[in-house]
């Protein structure tokens, strides 16, 4: 008996930090910014290219940033999913077109919809650089002193929403 | 008509190549790129290094790393720049802190403790076979079967 329970316990490990390898999922690459303050970007709005898109405008203000783009398949999943939450008024979600074509994100926003107050244009992929983003959709909770306090790496679903963004934007929209 | 044939085949060939292609006309600044580039990883394709990725994103970052070195800036302070956003995940050998104390270290832990149970494994074994002395009875029971097998051949 005694012979096996080493060979037994060895193989027992082995299995478990197999099995919880498995379940990592190796595309979510944890942020260094979450913490840190939202770095400042001014860009062009979408429907209106002469004004600015700053985070400097929403201080003090709990928002939403999701980076998003038309050729973006994972956008189309996520898209009922923010216009239900930008229905809902709890928190403002504003979009940022990651190297995207103007027109053809008017056109996406048209046809689908459009839950964000502002649209800025990051044509040259250099805000989602500065944000460390690596692939849409891609969102960031920032709070009322400009932090990022939580990213979500790929589509938003509403279990997502419902149990780790609205909790986070109520708690920091108490602080 | 051959001759046209010809020199078409050789320009579209240029067009096919899917490498990464340097752009920039420096050649120092380039090999500088190169020689980062092979140190950091492309978070699109997380396998294959900046140099290597054809994706969108590693593009981006290799412009943003060509313009670094435009501006003079050391290779410590552009693997810092791409480590602020993209963690340390980015870099091919990731550092020694505490929380890859492990990743580094596990191998050599490893190593050891499998040194360790051979090397008693061994030890334990040539005594084994050392300490079991001979009995005079088993000797003469050993010469009968040989004679016996002896005769019987």
């Amino acid at each position: 008996m005694n012979r096996f329970l080493l060979p037994l316990s060895i193989f027992i490990v082995v299995v478990v930090f197999l099995g919880v390898g498995l379940r990592l999922n190796p595309r979510e690459i944890p942020s260094p910014l979450v913490g840190k303050a939202a770095p400042d970007f001014s860009q062009p709005q979408l429907y209106d290219p002469a004004q600015a898109f700053s985070p400097a405008d929403l201080k003090g203000k709990v928002w939403l940033l999701n980076f998003w783009a038309s050729w973006c398949s994972g956008c189309r999943t996520e898209h009922p999913v923010l216009m239900e939450l930008a229905k809902s008024g709890e928190v403002p979600i504003y979009g940022m077109d990651y190297k995207d074509q103007r027109d053809e994100a008017m056109t996406w926003l048209k046809r689908w919809g459009n839950p964000y107050p502002v649209v800025g244009v990051d044509e040259a992929g250099r805000v989602g650089i500065n944000y460390g983003v690596y692939g849409v959709p891609e969102t960031y909770v920032i709070d009322k002193q400009g932090m990022i306090r939580y990213k979500q790496i790929g589509p938003l679903d509403p279990d997502t929403v419902a149990k780790k963004i609205l909790p986070l934007v109520k708690q920091l929209e108490s602080q | 008509m051959t001759w046209l044939m010809l020199i078409l085949l050789l320009l579209s060939g240029q067009a096919w190549a899917g490498e990464a292609r340097p752009l920039a006309d420096d050649p120092a600044a380039e090999a500088r790129l190169k020689h980062l580039a092979v140190e950091l990883r492309c978070l699109v394709c997380q396998n294959q290094t900046l140099a290597d990725s054809n994706a969108p994103l590693a593009e981006d970052l290799r412009r943003e790393v060509r313009e670094m070195i435009a501006k003079d800036m050391s290779d410590k302070e552009i693997i810092e720049f791409l480590v602020a956003r993209y963690g340390d995940f980015v870099l091919y050998r990731p550092p020694l802190k505490a929380t890859t104390t492990l990743l580094w270290v596990g191998p050599f832990v490893l190593l050891t403790i499998g040194a360790t149970v051979l090397i008693i494994t061994l030890r334990r074994r040539a005594r084994k076979v050392v300490d079991v002395p001979v009995t005079d009875e088993e000797h003469r029971r050993v010469e009968q079967l040989l004679a016996e097998g002896e005769k019987r051949s």
